[in-house]
């Protein structure tokens, strides 16, 4: 492959680049020890005329690799977007320049900066070659959606508005699930004064009548294979006849269920039928269809109610849901309107620790409830008695500070909302290897499957906490750790109907999206549209499966012979698999254990004694780069001796890249990833974690070399870091200060 | 009123809708929403009982004789902190004088307390030529112990009131009668038509 390359460097000389460095000495060093094919340099290469000349040695002189010298590969993107060739960036203004101050003491280290800069391009571009798409990729114009209530039905309606096929998979007898059963809505438009119709009746209309919605009722998915693009699913009736059908991509918006309320006999349920659940109130109101409601006791009118907010929620009792399902005080003060718009004599006490409101109609909703007469308490009800007539909520009032209690026909509990996730395989697998590992018996948990995936990974979405399937809640809401399968609805946090529109509304989006990447061979977020992807040596595989394990989108299956079985449509590109693997058999075309280790080993070493050591910084290019980028660009400096390389993912940083590292002299190490905890930040999602736990373990590599713990330092960077990123840096360098310098330098 | 049915009133919303009907500006007091802005930015706030967030929960439950006799609302001192700084724009200084004055319309207001007995000075001393006799409301006040203690309370203040003669913000001549509106009998209508309506409201909605 070597010889069919041709490389050429190119030097821009813009934004000051030409007045701050040597070019003609960085010229020398890309042609003398970069050994390119060419090198070219330019007053302005971002111009029309510098792209131009960049395009007609492509054309003209058959260039297939470029190395540019310029600006940080974050900056003028569009203009350095060359078909067919493999393209390297040089950050030299970003870099160096900017990272250092304009001074004539400054100088020389920072032509030092720089040379070393368009070494580490040139290498870089010699061990890349054009990314071209595997051939795996099909299209399927059609979605599965697992699940017919508000958000499925949503997100049926969406796929099909758009052109797209989409077919509902709905386990009951009808579309609509818990919305169906409610009597009214939460109003999701202005003024937000009154309980409005629930749209279920219209939205199935609208499904029934649309021939690009195939329903299919009394129904489960009992498997589903392949990738985004491929997708396969069976799906089985109630009565055991099974279809197959292929999809470009899938929507689980499984929804939840109640939480059973069963487990809240303190609060009188179960010993009244006076004291019913939030769901169980909404199918009295739709019996009373205006009229006024009654109780299920005696069937008397009711005269006086009382809604017991965060029942069995918000609470570390055993057996209780430790967070707040975020809709339930609106579905109180809803249901008190029920109450008070058929007469306004019925006293509605809604009792509530904290009143919750999230949303667009949130406080107006609660003022208007306010306006009709809805009491509002703040108190915590620590116990319901059920009397022979009115029924005695005991609680104690949290502003009068006083233990008291209330009297009222009819309790309603606000009990929370339980995610439809299936099986938590991560949990699972850990409390397997615990209990083996304690030397106890396992004993599995059954949960019903909702995918039924056939991947290495598991049959379901992974979870996050408390159920809720994992999604980059932070900045990708819709983006889960199955690729082209889009978790949408109360399974991926609790809402209500008008966010589960919305999100039924998002996912559809992301499904399409999804199915014409996968056309095209390209990757889904974050690296939209990269079309390299996962190559490895199956002769140099050990079969040890750590890629198999680790890959936090489950892309890699295994073969009938144990070998990884790479699902290009599956993969995200973030290189996680190539920083497990043990063997380094893992690359991709423009992204390997060599574009990465080349540009280490080719910075130039300064001897021990000359007092410049050099700090290594393996930064995430989603954070800790632009964090770096914006920090040189608002002026924050930072030291002359650390060599920044950009990584997909802290995820994808091998080892052996460190071994090699400090074997060839550099005196520290920094590695800049994201936050790995439950509010992790990684793009990725897990990229940051796995390198945290391999990097624990460097320790010790570096005392089999016998050299200090502290040269080696895993910080979490957030992207506005732009003054402690620098800091980090500078950091090492003091720290090698004290502890010395690399002894390893050859 | 016994337990039991002090029991049965409890959280319901029976006072609330008494206060909503007899008290000035009360049907704001369901809008409370407990944030307890108010409770902290009442510059008297610690010779209170029960600051107005406390006020506005006693209503909605239901505790009617802790409300209307407690001094709370009397010790408002009309600053209107609270009415500029509550999120929900409830006009809680107006509240707080409606409560006073419910209570004391209903004869149930702390007796011992000296602002509603001010409060009674001050609108008499008003009423009587449509202006604030100065001097006869200081002196009222220092004369309301006693002969003897309202003297040396006077020339406790004598300095005082020398002063304010030198700079002309008192005259001593107002003790004789004093100045007044330019029309005594058409404010007089003005106050009479007020009070027509009050207890023509006060007979449709009852006490």
């Amino acid at each position: 492959m070597a010889d069919e390359k041709k490389i050429a460097a190119y030097i821009c000389k813009g934004c000051g680049l030409g007045e701050r460095l040597d070019v003609d000495q960085l010229k020398i060093i890309a042609e003398r020890e970069g050994r390119v094919d060419m090198v070219r340099e330019h007053d302005f290469l971002c111009s029309k005329a510098g792209v131009q000349l960049i395009q007609d040695d492509i054309d003209n002189e058959g260039v297939t690799n470029v190395a540019i010298c310029a600006c940080s590969r974050r900056a003028k993107t569009e203009a350095f977007n060359f078909e067919n060739v493999a393209v390297t960036r040089g950050n030299l203004r970003e870099g160096v320049i900017w990272a250092r101050p304009d001074t004539d003491e400054a100088r020389e280290l920072t032509q030092e900066m720089a040379a070393d800069y368009v070494r580490m391009a040139c290498f870089e571009s010699k061990f890349c070659s054009a990314p071209s798409p595997s051939g795996e990729q099909s299209r399927v114009d059609s979605v599965l959606i697992v699940g017919g209530g508000v958000t499925g039905m949503m997100a049926a309606i969406e796929i099909a508005k758009a052109g797209y096929k989409a077919t509902i998979v709905e386990k009951a007898g009808a579309l609509g699930g818990h919305l169906a059963d409610a009597w009214k809505d939460i109003p999701s438009r202005s003024p937000y004064a009154d309980p409005v119709d629930t749209g279920v009746v219209g939205m199935i209309a609208a499904i029934e009548t649309d021939i690009r919605i195939t329903v299919h009722l009394n129904s489960t998915v009992t498997r589903t294979s392949g990738a985004p693009g491929r997708f396969s699913a069976d799906i089985s009736t109630e009565s055991g006849s099974t279809t197959t059908e292929n999809f470009g991509a899938v929507v689980q918006a499984s929804g939840y269920k109640d939480y059973d309320a069963r487990q809240l006999p303190e609060l009188g349920y179960g010993k009244t039928p006076d004291v019913v659940t939030q769901a169980e109130l909404e199918k009295l109101a739709k019996e009373a269809a205006g009229g006024p409601i009654k109780r299920p006791s005696d069937g008397r009118e009711v005269t006086s109610v009382a809604f017991v907010q965060c029942a069995g929620q918000r609470s570390d009792k055993p057996g209780h849901l430790p967070y707040c399902s975020g809709t339930c005080c609106l579905v109180s003060i809803k249901q008190a309107m029920y109450f008070k718009d058929s007469d306004s004599n019925i006293d509605t006490t809604v009792i509530h620790t904290d009143l919750r409101t999230p949303g667009a109609p949130g406080e107006d909703f609660y003022r208007s409830g306010q306006k009709k007469g809805v009491v509002f308490t703040k108190g915590t009800v620590h116990e319901v008695v059920a009397g022979s007539d009115a029924h005695s909520v005991r609680f104690k009032d949290l502003i009068l500070n006083e233990d008291t209690e209330m009297q009222a026909d009819l309790v309603v509990l606000a009990t929370g909302q339980v995610p439809n996730s299936g099986p938590d395989m991560e949990q699972m697998a850990e409390d397997k290897m615990a209990a083996e590992e304690a030397g106890e018996e396992y004993v599995e948990v059954s949960v019903e499957s909702i995918l039924n995936l056939d991947y290495r990974q598991g049959t379901d979405m992974p979870q996050l906490v408390n159920g809720f399937t994992d999604s980059h809640f932070i900045c990708f809401p819709y983006e889960t750790r199955r690729t082209g399968i889009y978790t949408a609805g109360p399974v991926r946090r609790p809402m209500d109907s008008a966010q589960a529109r919305e999100d039924g509304t998002g996912a559809a989006m992301k499904a399409i999206h999804a199915l014409e990447d996968a056309a095209q061979g390209r990757a889904a977020h974050p690296r939209s549209g990269d079309l390299s992807f996962p190559q490895f040596r199956k002769e140099g595989c050990t079969q040890c499966k750590r890629c198999t394990v680790e890959c936090p989108f489950g892309a890699i299956d295994e073969d009938e012979q144990r070998y990884p079985q790479f699902n290009e449509a599956r993969c995200r590109r973030c290189g996680t698999c190539m920083g497990a693997c043990p063997v380094r058999v893992i690359s991709f075309e423009n992204y390997s254990v060599d574009t990465v280790g080349q540009q280490i080993k080719n910075v130039e070493m300064p001897d021990e004694f000359d007092e410049k050591p050099r700090i290594l910084v393996l930064a995430c290019e989603n954070d800790a780069y632009p964090a770096l980028d914006m920090a040189a660009r608002n002026g924050n400096h930072y030291s002359e001796f650390a060599r920044v390389i950009p990584v997909r993912c802290l995820g994808s940083v091998n080892t052996i890249w460190i071994t090699d590292a400090l074997n060839s002299g550099y005196d520290g190490i920094v590695l800049m990833g994201c936050r790995k905890d439950d509010d992790y930040q990684c793009h990725f999602v897990r990229g940051s974690r796995l390198a945290s736990i391999r990097m624990s373990k460097v320790d010790d590599t570096l005392s089999q070399l016998n050299l200090e713990p502290e040269r080696v330092a895993t910080h979490e960077v957030a992207i506005t870091d732009v003054e402690r990123a620098p800091q980090l840096i500078n950091d090492m360098v003091e720290t090698v200060a004290k502890v010395g310098m690399n002894p390893f330098k050859f | 009123m016994s337990t039991n049915t002090a029991m049965v009133e409890k959280y319901r919303n029976n006072f609330l809708k008494e206060v909503e009907t007899n008290v000035e500006e009360g049907e704001w007091v369901k809008m409370c929403m407990q944030c307890g802005v108010c409770a902290g930015s009442c510059p008297l706030g610690n010779a209170w009982e029960h600051p107005p967030q406390e006020i506005f929960m006693m209503i909605r439950a239901g505790k009617r004789e802790d409300v209307l006799t407690s001094d709370s609302m009397w010790m408002c001192t009309s600053c209107y902190s609270c009415i500029v700084r509550c999120p929900r724009e409830l006009p809680i200084t107006h509240i707080m004088h409606g409560l006073a004055h419910y209570a004391k319309r209903l004869g149930i207001q702390p007796k011992n307390n000296p602002t509603q007995w001010f409060s009674e000075v001050f609108w008499n001393n008003m009423m009587r030529k449509g202006r604030v006799n100065e001097l006869r409301l200081g002196l009222s006040l220092y004369f309301r112990n006693g002969f003897l203690s309202g003297i040396r309370e006077s020339l406790k203040n004598a300095g005082l009131g020398r002063n304010l003669m030198k700079a002309k913000r008192m005259s001593p001549m107002e003790f004789f009668g004093g100045h007044g509106v330019k029309d005594a009998s058409g404010l007089q209508k003005i106050i009479n038509k007020a009070q027509e309506l009050e207890a023509a409201r006060i007979e449709r909605h009852g006490k």
